[in-house]
């Protein structure tokens, strides 16, 4: 998925050079050089990247169109839109993309504005600060895998939490199986994701907050602006690309919810947390149905697309 | 976008498809590691489990020294979460060893991919427990050094202050017999749940925990009468018997929808009164709860006892080029003392009564032979088709789902569709 945030060096490598003037034809060759040399020196991560993401995403969305299995004997034929008009029909499809639109829904902005805030906290200059950035950083240096195998534990009817929630509340509060309800699932599984991923966005909004200029500040104090207003009219403004970034990544990071489903309630209960990429895997390697999860890698692509270009429309620079 | 970046664009693709292409022959010769060298290699998935690894590295090395030894074999072990998939890509690759071990009910879909290819053995297998033997269309693919055998562990003494009686392989426990044991262990008051049927497990363990019930009840995973529809087997009325009484163990709360991660742990601990599990955890059972240990076999819901069968099993793949080796290693290590070796390594049962005999547990009268009688009277192969990986998942499914609420009827109705759909478009898997 960070593929799609590359910067493509191609393209600034590629702008037309200047047409050196007739009058000047010995420039021509160095020119080619240093054409050639770029080349060489992006080819290697075009390669790769040809080789390892563009090429399979095209085979996989020509596996989408055929009967293609993980094992098997048979030949592969091409069998048109069967595929899709399976999937379209599955309850259990249209089940995993309402929990990945609930997910985002809850987590963009949530985890948006968490990040947000803690950035705020710790753009301050007070001892031990390192400390802090630390601590908020730390989960997300720690493994989405391991993370959840805690959380699992922590989630259970006798785990941390709910025995947090029954001594805060003297026994009154008597916690849920948070894993296995299937009204509980997924906010549970929100919230571990938010506190694992915040830490990143917190960085992007601390670099972001640290490239507006301080002088700004110190202009809306000489005219009395309240700290409120300081972040409504400088912060917020000068925030702008820093936002459109972070909005884009956590869309896409939302919407392919994979390792905390995987690891804690394999879709269930009830099909409460099952997600679009955990059907894709379980369709293409436990059911060894290739053609079928190629299909819904297809549909997933068109929907992070689409998703992508309507913000990016949204965010666009409107001047 | 300049013409100069376009044509090369086009190169690389172009380069990138050369290379692609020149994968793909590699294809055609199968078996590569092992061609010309008399050495073949065997694969295998327990490098998670070193006292596995190390009895078959000491057959393979006393093979490999003894006079009549064929080739040379080479063990390569794999962890086993990722070994099916290096199994499956390198078969993609056509770079599959020639001895590779398979998960007993997986051995009909391999053998269909015709990654496996019949055996044809110097030792003589019909003596060995049947559910060591995997056969697929009157074909043997695949032959166990072991098996395992489900069970439940209780405390004597616990059945004895709830007043229930111990259930014998002559006389299990009938179905009333265990609510009313269920009852009143409960009443005890020792446990939130009496009974612990390692309802946390996943993957591979769901069916072949939870499917004996079903077969038991009468009903089954699919119509094994040319194994084409899953329609009346488990979506049928005994079907439905079987899932009302699953889900009610859990809403009497005699068992919890979600045990714990280690249900054997949580018995030691007495967290539970009635542990259903494997042969494999027995041992250790034993050692901690010594002579009050009771092994039972499972319960009688109407057709007797039934408990799954086939464990781990060894298999020649169809690319081998020297199968002649590859077949006599195997007949090798069917030998009663290497048997034993693994069997003793492991914990489990050995295939034949003449390796059992050479452990003193599994030998008559030896406090694991339980073990072996189950599996001899109550084991039920799962059912050999290449669709088995796929019905797997969906009545895995099936059980967490009716497990979590879920109506038994929709939800294994939703499983046969799935399975049916699933057959049709395999061509019925036929060979």
């Amino acid at each position: 998925m960070t593929t799609t945030q590359l910067p493509s060096p191609g393209r600034r490598l590629a702008e037309p050079a200047p047409a050196a003037p007739p009058s000047k034809p010995r420039h021509r060759p160095r020119h080619l050089r240093e054409q050639i040399s770029g080349w060489g020196m992006i080819a290697p991560a075009a390669v790769l990247l040809l080789a390892f993401v563009f090429l399979p995403a095209i085979l996989g969305f020509g596996l989408a169109f055929t009967n293609a299995r993980l094992v098997s004997p048979r030949p592969v034929e091409f069998v048109g839109m069967d595929n899709f008009a399976r999937l379209f029909a599955d309850p259990t499809f249209w089940r995993s993309l309402l929990n990945v639109s609930y997910f985002a829904v809850v987590v963009v902005p949530v985890q948006s504005g968490i990040a947000l805030a803690l950035a705020l906290l710790i753009n301050k200059k007070f001892r031990g600060v390192n400390f802090f950035r630390t601590i908020y950083f730390l989960p997300v240096v720690t493994s989405m895998v391991v993370v959840s195998l805690l959380w699992l534990f922590m989630y259970r009817k006798d785990g941390l939490i709910n025995e947090m929630l029954s001594a805060a509340s003297f026994g009154l509060i008597n916690g849920p199986d948070w894993l296995n309800d299937p009204a509980t699932a997924m906010p549970a599984i929100i919230a571990l994701s938010i506190w694992q991923a915040a830490g990143f966005h917190m960085i992007i909004w601390l670099a972001g907050l640290q490239s507006i200029s301080g002088e700004l500040y110190e202009a809306a104090q000489l005219d009395g602006a309240s700290r409120w207003h300081q972040f409504r009219y400088v912060t917020w403004p000068g925030l702008k690309h820093t936002r459109t970034l972070v909005l884009v990544t956590i869309t896409i990071q939302a919407l392919g919810l994979f390792d905390q489903v995987s690891v804690m309630t394999q879709g269930g209960p009830l099909d409460s947390t099952t997600t679009i990429i955990y059907e894709a895997v379980r369709s293409g390697f436990k059911q060894q149905e290739t053609s079928y999860a190629s299909a819904i890698s297809l549909v997933f692509f068109v929907l992070v697309l689409l998703i992508s270009a309507v913000q990016r429309y949204l965010t666009r620079e409107k001047d | 976008m300049n013409k100069r970046f376009t044509r090369i664009l086009a190169t690389s693709v172009a380069a990138a498809a050369l290379v692609g292409s020149l994968g793909a022959c590699g294809k055609g010769s199968a078996s590569a590691p092992s061609a010309g060298s008399n050495e073949i290699t065997m694969w295998t998935h327990n490098a998670g489990n070193a006292e596995e690894l190390k009895a078959i590295e000491n057959i393979v090395d006393s093979y490999n020294k003894s006079a009549g030894a064929k080739a040379k074999i080479k063990v390569q072990a794999f962890p086993q979460d990722s070994y099916n998939d290096s199994v499956v890509a390198a078969a993609a690759s056509g770079k599959l060893p020639c001895i590779v071990d398979i998960d007993g009910p997986n051995v009909p879909n391999w053998a269909w991919a015709k990654y496996l290819t019949p055996l044809k053995l110097d030792a003589d297998v019909s003596k060995n427990l049947p559910s060591t033997v995997a056969k697929w269309e009157g074909e043997t693919y695949a032959v166990g050094t072991y098996d395992v055998a489900l069970a439940m562990l209780a405390r004597a003494s616990d059945l004895k202050a709830a007043g229930v009686r111990v259930a014998t392989v002559e006389k299990p426990w009938t179905k009333d017999e265990f609510q009313d044991a269920l009852t009143k262990l409960k009443a005890l008051g020792k446990w939130e749940y009496p009974l612990d049927m390692g309802t946390a497990g996943t993957g591979e363990w769901l069916p072949y925990a939870y499917s004996p019930f079903l077969q038991s009840f009468g009903g089954d995973l699919i119509n094994r009468d040319g194994f084409q529809s899953a329609d009346g087997a488990l979506n049928g009325d005994k079907a439905i018997e079987w899932a009302q009484w699953f889900r009610g163990l859990a809403d009497q709360g005699f068992m919890a929808k979600k045990s714990g991660k280690d249900s054997t742990q949580d018995f030691l601990n007495n967290k539970s009164g009635i542990l259903y599990t494997g042969s494999w955890a027995a041992d250790k059972a034993r050692a901690a709860v010594g002579e009050d240990l009771v092994v039972m076999p499972s319960v009688d819901l109407g057709n007797g006892p039934k408990i799954g069968g086939a464990s781990w099993q060894w298999g020649v793949t169809s690319g081998c080029d020297n199968s002649a080796a590859a077949m006599d290693y195997l007949s090798y290590s069917l030998k009663p003392e290497n048997l034993a070796a693994v069997a003793k390594a492991t914990g489990t049962i050995p295939a034949t009564d003449e390796a059992a005999a050479l452990i003193p547990a599994y030998a008559e009268g030896g406090t694991n032979r339980i073990f072996m009688e189950l599996s001899r009277n109550y084991a039920v192969m799962r059912p050999e088709t290449p669709a088995y990986p796929f019905i797997a998942t969906e009545y895995g499914k099936a059980v967490q789902d009716i497990l979590a609420g879920a109506d038994p009827k929709t939800a294994l109705d939703k499983s046969v569709k799935a399975i049916d759909a699933n057959i049709k478009s395999n061509g019925g898997y036929k060979n």
